[in-house]
């Protein structure tokens, strides 16, 4: 039994999808529910079906194919067993009320065919969280930097920081709002609040901790001040700072969802918003589906750099 | 002939925890001549770190004054290099860059790029020039911190404790290589340690120094001919007689009874 289930760990995903399948196509769709236009669901499992089937037949010769699936094939199985029942409990017996636990033909519907409003609002979220992030973490590594390097800065900034920092980004909104132009600009400088708090307490408590015999070897080496700041302490706090900049992240996307909420144009925290109010709950869950791909690749983008700058920590360095 | 070191009446004062002030080194004289290799030697607390990190610039003297040939010390400088008994690399950088770093620093890099290869080959790390601190042993760091000091072309190598967290044959084999490189270059070289038998296979002259109040005790030439062997008998005569001046050469207890 034991040797049985082993051999046919690989395929678990296939048998998921095929099961997913049998179900989808036997059962009767409850009456409740407005039909999508096309069969989405079972376009995604014919999809998976090829995925899958290739994988586990590439494991037979491929060493790398063989190792990812039989780490990964329980958990893709269960995850298809996941869809699966959620495909029978809304679209086959409707048990939840349909009208806030939409098919998942829908919501994949909805992703397909607003297919280019939806990639209008993900790249205005965007250009919003990427021009926040970016000011938001250069000033965080500046104030960063100056607070952990000059007594004088750190003497006037350092109370700035403790007073200010805490604060949510969001609850400058009434203010931000009469300040600033226009609400992209004020919704920017949110998101750079936001970043620039944890980046700035990470960075300066990075170089504070760096050991004080790094800088005075290098000292003895020939080492001006400024070549000490920027080729000792900045890289000997780059694991601090990398922190900072990862809480950052999380911080700007809370806050790029509140700060959506200013009146910009569009935006995929905007959409959701509009979306809920005109009760669209296939809508709202396609945009958080979005929301969480993009999130999450972001979070694996910053991640791998910090892998790659951080090649001479030990332990990091992959063979 | 470069690096010759005077050290004028020299008081350095710390400050403890509870105010009261510390005295780490108390009217110090002291003249070391170029090419010279001396050994500071004497128990925890006498002073002779701190008489190291002023010759280096990195603490400034309360009274007296330092000079490297008759210049003034007061502030740190690539003429003279500092190991430190943590090599204290930089892990961000690997071996080479480490070694370049002092190039770089000085602006001078592009120019003298064969010297880092030169200094790596010296101190036998060619191999491993690619790789990053956490890989190396500790004697392989110790090494390249050698190098990376020694890239400077220093006029003066101040070594604190260097061999002191590596084991005996490591050691061993690192207190030949210091001799070589220091009979190759000719630097002067001014070394803590609290290892007697080190300070007289490798120095010229030991001084030997005690706390309460930190001071020097007494020079000690060692007129030995290199290579030296450490069982010779001048050299088991030096030995007995420095552990005599700092009170640890023991004495035979009377047997209580014979046989």
């Amino acid at each position: 039994m034991k040797k049985i289930m082993k051999k046919l760990n690989n395929w678990l995903p296939v048998l998921s999808v095929v099961l997913a399948m049998v179900v989808e196509l036997v059962l009767v769709n409850a009456s409740k529910h407005i039909p999508a236009k096309h069969p989405y669901f079972v376009y995604l499992l014919v999809a998976f079906l090829a995925i899958f089937t290739i994988i586990a037949l590439a494991a037979y010769y491929n060493k790398k194919a063989k190792t990812w699936i039989e780490e990964n094939a329980l958990f893709v199985g269960a995850a298809i067993l996941f869809l699966n029942l959620l495909n029978i409990f809304t679209k086959k017996l409707a048990l939840f009320p349909v009208i806030y636990f939409p098919s998942i033909d829908k919501i994949l519907g909805i992703i397909v065919e607003e297919r280019e409003f939806l990639a209008l609002c993900l790249a205005s979220s965007g250009k919003l969280l990427f021009i926040g992030y970016f000011f938001g973490a250069i000033a965080g590594f500046a104030t960063g930097i100056g607070v952990g390097f000059s007594k004088k800065a750190s003497y006037w900034i350092n109370p700035l920081i403790r007073i200010l920092g805490p604060i949510p980004a969001t609850a400058w909104i009434p203010l931000v709002l009469i300040s600033f132009p226009t609400t992209f600009t004020a919704s920017a400088f949110l998101i750079a609040l936001a970043v620039w708090f944890p980046t700035t307490v990470m960075t300066s408590s990075g170089i504070l901790n760096v050991e004080n015999a790094y800088f005075e070897v290098s000292s003895t080496l020939g080492a001006g001040k400024y070549y000490q700041i920027f080729k000792v302490g900045v890289p000997a706090a780059m694991p601090h700072m990398f922190i900072g900049l990862f809480n950052g992240t999380c911080a700007s996307f809370i806050t790029l969802m509140t700060a959506e909420m200013l009146g910009v144009k569009n935006g995929i925290g905007w959409y959701i918003n509009w979306q809920k109010e005109m009760m669209s709950y296939a809508n709202v869950y396609a945009g958080l589906i979005i929301i969480a791909v993009t999130f999450s690749i972001l979070i694996t983008l910053l991640f791998k750099v910090r892998d790659y700058v951080l090649v001479w920590q030990k332990g990091v360095i992959k063979w | 002939m470069v690096g010759e070191i005077k050290v004028e009446k020299v008081v350095k004062r710390f400050k403890q925890i509870d105010g009261e002030d510390i005295i780490a080194l108390s009217g110090i004289d002291l003249k070391i001549n170029a090419g010279e290799f001396i050994s500071l030697i004497g128990p925890s607390g006498c002073g002779k770190s701190t008489l190291l990190r002023l010759i280096a610039g990195l603490n400034g003297a309360d009274e007296g004054k330092l000079y490297i040939d008759d210049k003034e010390i007061n502030h740190p400088s690539h003429e003279r290099g500092l190991v430190f008994q943590n090599p204290m690399l930089f892990p961000w950088l690997n071996v080479h860059d480490n070694v370049a770093f002092a190039l770089r620093a000085r602006g001078i890099y592009k120019e003298n790029k064969g010297e880092v290869d030169k200094f790596i080959e010296l101190v036998g790390l060619s191999a491993f020039h690619k790789s990053y601190p956490h890989q190396l042993s500790g004697g392989m760091a110790q090494r390249a911190s050698l190098a990376r000091a020694l890239v400077n072309h220093p006029k003066v190598l101040l070594l604190d404790e260097p061999l002191g967290a590596l084991d005996a044959f490591t050691r061993m084999n690192l207190q030949d290589e210091l001799i070589r490189i220091w009979q190759e270059r000719a630097t002067t070289m001014i070394m803590v340690t609290h290892d007697v038998d080190e300070a007289i296979y490798l120095s010229d002259r030991i001084i030997v120094m005690t706390p309460r109040p930190a001071k020097i005790e007494a020079h000690i030439e060692v007129k030995l001919s290199r290579p030296r062997a450490r069982s010779n008998s001048e050299f088991l005569k030096l030995r007995t007689n420095i552990l005599e001046i700092l009170n640890y050469a023991g004495h035979e207890e009377e047997p209580s009874y014979y046989l």
